[in-house]
């Protein structure tokens, strides 16, 4: 049996979408398209104060003046956005109090997912707050965050009960005018999460949260905001995955961190939203806005592992406001057949001995394509500012494309920048030699693939890290033989 | 064991093996000597099934089975290890995490549920002390920026962990100290069996005081056109292949 690159490609073609299934529960979906009456409505059926419902149809305003930027390196159908369903919730709704009370469908859908609920909890250390189509519908270990203080409940509910601070912070890192997909988000998000850590307090578990796009059609558009409060720690994890679908997903987050004086936020990211299939059909388009503010000696490390999405266009960022602040970046991104990704970094330094690290790992598959986007920015006041940047692609077959785009503007001669990258392809003679040792080729890619990626999948926490690595297997595999 | 017989292979239509006979069996040691470019390391690549090669007439047996339909992973699964002459670099991949890879798909294969933490840690430190392999070298990633050396003797370790029935080492002793070749070599000698055997491909006699072979073959121009013991590679040695090709006209 002769295994060629070409038979390489052809497996990569026929991976089938694993968690391609669709869950039946009744939703209630707003009729199709967007203008200042929808704004309205979705605020009204969120029972939100004024403040909330004027803040979003500023957004709304600004967003009608805006155009879709084109700059990114993808190429797609524009969303027609008269067209899109912007408020999608389950019909049940009910009180929870423990999971017996959860759909039974609803229970069906995590265990495919591998993600029972029951598994979780016993799993312990982890909270989850689950976003199934816009509407959080179960929320476990509130009370033990609880006793800390730390506040852990979807922002619909956080609007609700602690108005003061999602009004203090909420686009105070994205502002609504900050681009056309934060805008839009801003005024027609759905739910999201909201946490808030008190000053000093180390948060005991990490924080977890699963999104899931389930009616057919409907965008989703999350939007999370994190406060650590001086001295605080948390880590948040932020996982997905999409049933199949026909048309495409416009998925528009926005995530706002703010790390005061002293703390520390740990952001990681497994997304596996529906790639679309091996033609380039359907899919979801991922468009996200994330980014973090260090006040003075705080830290944020934002960990992501992309192997979703048809497109996925994403820079979470970081603003290194106080003095000794450090931003990190540490990134996987997958793609294949034709799925396109455009996704990197920007790392602003403001303050003084500033401190930022990005480590891109960018796997190419198939006919698609793969960009880093970076940008390091050293602003006049940042004296003694340090960067160091490392881009790694590693290309499968021949139809596939990495690109490198890193942006670098010093306006402070005291800065140190490095930049390093590599492309590198998986070759014939190292399968051979894997194979040699008793290794088949699907799980010589995937040990190689692994290996690539190690120094981003080392900086996830651990349950996450091998749900990742089996993540990174399935997007690469394909039927050996 | 293995059996080898009128093998005829080339690449991109370059014939390199022009009818190649071989017999090994079980318990011996067959050392393979010949001039550069004659396909020493094309036989070694065909025995262990790389499919760059196209074969176009002959037949492998392996324990009486023709082989030629075997994927290479699976002629590993049944004994056949080849110590690379060019070990590649997998980074960020480590020896153990690698060798424990390795064996585990090589159980899986035929059955057997992964080899305990435990005893592989154990098999670990014992192998790696036959071979006087410092542990910390274990972590490292597979063959980056290893030496040639170091390479030649993960190479040896990897061998001595898959325990196969039928070893093939293409110029292990290139690239080794004087030091380390007596380490290696010796590995060797223990790992031998009367139910394994093992196909020395070398330019010198050096590797051969330690690993005394049965036989000694001449690899020419694609086909073995001289056989001996032991003795025939310090003739080589002393006379070089000149006398071979004359004998040949
Ligand atoms: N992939 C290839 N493409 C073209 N020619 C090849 C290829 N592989 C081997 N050859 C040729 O086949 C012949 C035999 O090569 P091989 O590597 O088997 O020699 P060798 O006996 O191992 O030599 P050495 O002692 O130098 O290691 C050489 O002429 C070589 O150039
Ligand atoms: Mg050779």
């Amino acid at each position: 049996m002769k295994y060629t690159e070409e038979d390489l490609e052809q497996e990569l073609k026929t991976k089938e979408y694993e968690y391609g299934f669709y869950t039946e529960i009744e939703s209630e979906t707003f009729a199709k398209g967007l203008n200042e009456d929808v704004v309205r409505a979705i605020s009204l059926k969120k029972n939100e104060p004024k403040w909330m419902t004027d803040w979003r149809i500023e957004a709304f305003r600004v967003w009608e003046k805006m155009t879709e930027p084109d700059w990114a390196n993808v190429n797609y159908e524009k969303p027609k956005f008269q067209d899109i369903a912007y408020y999608s919730a389950p019909k049940k709704k009910p009180k929870l109090n423990s999971l017996d009370e959860v759909d039974p469908e609803l229970l069906d859908t995590f265990k495919r997912l591998g993600i029972s609920l029951d598994e979780q909890k016993k799993l312990a250390n982890v909270a989850v707050d689950i976003v199934m189509d816009s509407v959080s519908v179960a929320t476990t270990f509130k009370k033990t965050l609880g006793e800390k203080g730390i506040i852990f409940m979807p922002i619909s509910e956080a609007i609700q009960e602690h108005p003061e601070l999602v009004r203090k912070y909420l686009g105070t890192v994205v502002p609504t005018t900050d681009n056309f997909y934060a805008a839009l988000n801003s005024a027609v998000f759905s739910d999201g999460s909201f946490c808030y850590i008190p000053k000093g307090v180390r948060c005991p578990m990490e924080l977890s949260t699963y999104f899931r796009i389930n009616e057919g059609g409907t965008g989703q558009f999350e939007r999370t905001l994190v406060v650590a409060d001086k001295g605080s720690y948390v880590s948040y994890l932020e996982g997905c995955t999409a049933p199949s679908r026909d048309e495409n997903q416009l998925h528009a987050a926005v995530v706002e961190l703010i790390a005061m004086d002293d703390a520390e936020i740990k952001y990681s990211t497994v997304q596996n939203w529906y790639p679309g299939d091996k033609n380039g059909k359907g899919g979801v388009y991922n468009f996200v806005t994330k980014r973090g503010l260090c006040e003075t000696n705080a830290k944020i490390s934002w960990t992501q592992v992309e192997t979703g999405s048809a497109i996925t266009w994403k820079y979470p960022s970081c603003i290194l406001k106080g003095n000794n602040s450090v931003g990190e970046f540490y990134s996987i991104a997958v793609t294949n057949h034709f799925q396109q990704a455009d996704t990197g970094t920007k790392m602003i330094h403001l303050g003084k001995n500033t401190r930022s690290t990005i480590i891109s790992k960018g796997i190419s598959a198939g006919h698609s394509q793969n960009s880093y986007r970076g940008l390091v920015q050293i602003n006049s006041r940042a004296e003694n500012a340090r960067n160091f940047s490392q881009c790694d692609s590693l290309l499968m077959g021949n139809a596939c494309g990495a690109h490198t785009f890193p942006y670098i503007e010093v306006k402070n001669k005291s800065a140190q920048i490095e930049h390093e990258a590599t492309t590198s392809k998986i070759g014939e003679e190292q399968l051979f030699y894997c194979n040699q040792r008793g290794i088949d080729t699907e799980k010589a890619i995937a040990l190689i693939v692994n290996g690539f990626s190690k120094e981003v999948l080392n900086k996830l926490p651990m349950e996450f890290a091998v749900e990742a690595q089996k993540l990174l297997e399935i997007s690469l595999e394909g039927s050996v033989g | 064991m293995l059996k080898i017989n009128n093998l005829h292979a080339s690449i991109d239509e370059k014939s390199i093996l022009k009818g190649l006979n071989l017999e090994v069996k079980a318990g011996e040691v067959h050392a393979i000597m010949g001039p550069n470019g004659a396909g020493k390391s094309t036989l070694a690549n065909i025995i262990a099934g790389k499919e760059d090669y196209e074969v176009t007439d002959g037949i492998i047996e392996l324990n009486g089975e023709d082989i030629s339909e075997l994927a290479p992973e699976e002629r590993a699964h049944n004994g056949v290890f080849l110590s690379f002459q060019y070990p590649v670099e997998i980074p960020g991949v480590s020896v153990t995490n690698f060798i424990k890879t390795a064996i585990n798909e090589t159980r899986k294969a035929k059955g057997l549920e992964d080899m305990p933490a435990k005893d592989m840690l154990k098999m670990i430190r014992e192998k790696s002390e036959l071979l006087e392999i410092d542990r910390k070298f274990l972590s490292r990633s597979l063959n980056e920026g290893f030496s040639g050396g170091e390479k030649k003797r993960n190479e040896i370790f990897q061998m001595a962990m898959l325990e196969p029935k039928l070893a093939i080492l293409d110029e292990t002793d290139s690239g080794l100290d004087i030091d380390a070749l007596r380490i290696v070599a010796n590995g060797v000698n223990k790992l031998k069996s009367k139910d394994n055997a093992v196909i020395v491909i070398t330019h010198y006699q050096r590797l051969l005081d330690y690993i005394i072979p049965d036989f000694v073959h001449v690899l020419y121009d694609g086909k073995i056109v001289k056989s001996g013991d032991a003795s025939l590679a310090l003739e080589l040695e002393a006379k070089g292949y000149d006398w071979i090709k004359q004998e040949l006209v």
